[in-house]
């Protein structure tokens, strides 16, 4: 009876999601709302976990709850510590959990709300939480080893320098997009860059007060920060009153690039506890607040989407950034779907504190599923913004018209009506000035939750409260992202560098600190400089390379992950990996091709650096008014060119030599041989295991 | 009653654990030191290295 009960229940859940589903996909001329999207994605998280996640744990993987882990076999109390599933589970979910899964879905919604929530779900379902899940198990089978370290053990050296190659360059990347995020945030706005500054002095008095007056009482001082932030968004709307002090707050996109570079600098070479702990512990408070908030928001709220499904820009015209749906809303959406650095941080802490392998299932699959949800937030409250000022907030001058009458008359036209005394009127319920050209995702977002968030709490009267705490809620996340990716650069070039000289590898020596610390936010500085002198905004450019860069992580990952399966004895099951990877390389190729060599100039790099070079200069003078640099932005131009291409080749040469390792053990010519650590009985065998 | 008390219990442990005020208790444990600004301070320095290599994703 039971049995019976349980099948009609999950056939209701199948019927439901297949019914949203239809809706979200089929529904044409008239709004829908927001909660077929909830019902959409929690149905198909549900049958993933239920029935996907599960073959994959007794079929392909073989999960075995009598298997001492590395946690259980290697504990030494430090890194190795069978900890709760749950606990695990919070840790993996807080690491994962960045701004790219609410700034990826935002760009993406200029091509309406369906093809960002499709790839969401599919992606997440047979893709990202495939990737995350197996690759965990894996990395605890082989005692917690890196990514990088199986790709050498399983695949080839090669494949493990590509890793190695590949995860430094997607962290340049990376953090210049980011950076670029947070100047077109905070640009000419007093009210954010203030409460944003006063966090940098809030993290350094949590550093002083875990280590000096309550040690280790990390939930009360993170409770206290979160208080002063609280305290530094109103003080904010103080400073943006004040003629005096809103002029010294309010900064240039030139400036704020030069503070973010000199704050990168110093988060690397300051010590932890005094910085990057702090910021890191309030940075997961808020984050982890905000989403419940904004979830039970969006329940409460059931707002109605204002963008169509499908826009006129998914033939590649659109003014966010440029490139048809396929392949570009492949790449722009990571983080919710599908992203290759989950895969970091799959093999890197979390694998050392599973207590038994059926855990990984939750842990793995479980994570990335509640990440994607994330991601469906953010389309949500994208796509309740009217389309107009959606698409005025988010494009570039370069792409709609250097004054903001140009810019409504331009979105107007393309059917997507808005007026300027709607903007200002927008502008000034959040407190802004102006919200014209403020390319990146953040503000759009921020706009999007400040809606939701006041329609549920609070009234029109708080909506510029609840703005500039968006703001600030996302700002600190990336800021995290920054100050952690740069320490994590230094480190990677610190040990790549003692292999050249021994003292530059040591870890503490304060020369070689500054040294790399220099050289890693020189990297990322650049590519933010560059992004800023873009008349298109420079997400245009940049978060397509960081799309592609971390699709390709995603590929080597899957690389590892399909023979490691095949070297198994379980080829007949390697298609879980090998479709979402054949999926990844033709949507990542095809990406960077286009980005290289589209004849688009809005598309491809080397066309744009052509039709730059052959400008007659009065005219381009007359267009943009930023020409002045021409070699400069053509170098520009070539050098993502090639960034792209030797990326390209790279994960190429990866997936050949696996293919290769494939074809030779299905076949017979290769005895398969995988390195995993030996097989010792768990002593907790007795006990529940998932 | 006691499921709601149970998941705010599980709720808080999950937080203690994120915010490394458990892994603080397993070091004072292995250590046997009592809190205090010097272990905190030995604390922090034995996780300078796992904290400041652990990347945190986009």
């Amino acid at each position: 009876m039971k049995r019976v009960a349980k099948v009609f229940l999950w056939m209701a859940v199948a019927a439901l999601g297949a019914l949203s589903l239809a809706t979200i996909a089929w529904h044409r001329g008239e709004a829908i709302n927001a909660m077929w999207l909830v019902a959409a994605a929690l149905c198909s998280y549900a049958l993933g976990y239920r029935f996907y996640s599960k073959f994959l744990a007794a079929k392909v993987l073989t999960l075995d709850s009598l298997r001492a882990t590395p946690a259980e076999r290697l504990e030494n109390g430090r890194d190795f510590i069978p900890t709760n599933k749950w606990y695990v589970f919070g840790h993996h979910f807080a690491a994962i959990a960045g701004p790219g899964p609410l700034v990826g879905p935002v760009l993406a919604a200029q091509f309406g709300y369906l093809p960002g929530t499709l790839w969401i779900l599919a992606g997440a379902v047979f893709g990202g939480c495939v990737q995350d899940f197996i690759i965990l198990a894996f990395s605890v089978r082989r005692d917690g080893k890196s990514l990088g370290q199986m790709a050498r053990d399983e695949v080839s050296k090669v494949a493990g320098t590509v890793a190695f190659i590949a995860v430094i360059s997607i962290l340049i990347i990376l953090l210049a997009v980011v950076s670029l995020i947070i100047v077109n945030a905070l640009r000419s706005s007093p009210w954010g860059a203030f409460t944003v500054g006063m966090t940098i002095p809030i993290a350094i008095l949590m550093g002083i007060y875990l280590r000096y007056l309550r040690p280790g009482k990390v939930l009360e001082a993170s409770i206290l920060g979160f208080i002063l932030v609280l305290l530094a968004i109103l003080g904010g709307q103080w400073v943006s009153q004040s003629p005096s002090l809103a002029n010294i707050f309010t900064l240039s996109g030139a400036t704020l690039a030069a503070l973010i570079i000199l704050y990168g600098f110093a988060a690397s070479a300051l010590p932890v506890w005094l910085l990057l702990a702090p910021r890191d512990y309030l940075s997961t408070f808020v984050k982890l607040g905000t989403i419940v908030i904004l979830t039970l928001g969006i329940v409460l709220v059931r707002p109605t989407l204002q963008m169509p499904a499908l826009t006129r820009f998914i033939n590649g015209t659109g003014p966010v950034f440029a490139g048809s749906v396929f392949p570009f809303a492949f790449i722009t959406v990571a983080c919710g779907a599908i992203s290759g650095f989950h895969s970091l941080i799959s093999s890197g802490t979390t694998p050392k504190m599973i207590a038994r392998e059926p855990q990984t299932r939750m842990v793995g699959y479980g994570a990335m599923m509640a990440e994607s949800l994330v991601g469906v937030m953010a389309i949500i409250a994208a796509c309740t913004l009217q389309p107009g000022a959606y698409f005025a907030v988010n494009s570039g001058a370069g792409m709609v018209g250097q004054t903001p009458q140009a810019a409504v008359v331009t979105i107007t036209n393309w059917g997507f009506p808005v007026t300027s005394d709607e903007m200002d009127h927008l502008a000034g319920s959040v407190g802004e000035k102006t919200l014209f050209f403020r390319t990146g995702g953040a503000p759009a977002f921020a706009l999007g939750m400040a809606k939701i968030f006041s329609a549920s709490l609070g009234g029109s009267a708080v909506t510029a409260l609840w703005y500039h705490f968006a703001i600030m809620f996302e700002v600190l996340f990336i800021l995290t992202v920054l100050d952690a990716g740069t320490r994590v650069g230094r480190f990677m070039v610190q040990d790549a560098l003692g292999h050249i000289w021994e003292p530059m590898g040591r870890t503490s020596w304060y020369p070689s600190i500054l040294v790399t610390s220099a050289l890693v936010v020189a990297a990322w500085g650049y590519f933010l400089w560059q992004g800023l002198q873009d008349p298109l905004g420079g997400i245009n450019s940049l978060w397509p390379l960081f799309g592609i860069c971390n699709q390709l992580l995603a590929a080597v990952a899957l690389c590892v992950a399909t023979t490691i399966i095949v070297k198994m004895g379980r080829a007949r099951y390697m298609w879980v990996t090998l479709l979402p990877l054949c999926w990844l390389v033709a949507v990542t190729f095809t990406a960077s091709w286009q980005k290289i060599f589209h004849s688009n100039p809005l598309i491809g790099l080397l066309a744009h650096a052509n039709q730059l070079a052959n400008s007659h200069p009065l005219a381009a003078d007359q267009i943009a008014g930023q020409m002045k640099d021409l070699p400069r932005r053509i170098f520009n131009d070539r050098l993502d060119a090639v960034v792209a291409g030797f990326l390209l080749v790279l994960v190429a040469v990866v997936v050949v030599e696996s293919a290769l390792q494939w074809i030779s053990v299905i076949s017979g010519r290769k005895q398969a041989e995988i390195k995993e650590a030996p097989f010792v009985s768990t002593r907790y065998a007795t006990e529940e295991p998932a | 009653m006691r499921t709601l008390r149970e998941f705010f219990k599980t709720l808080l442990a999950v937080l203690r654990e994120i915010f490394d005020e458990n892994a603080y208790q397993r070091f004072l444990l292995r250590t046997n030191s009592v809190a205090s600004v010097e272990s905190y301070r030995q604390f922090q320095r034995e996780r300078e290295t796992s904290m400041a290599t652990k990347p945190r994703c986009c």
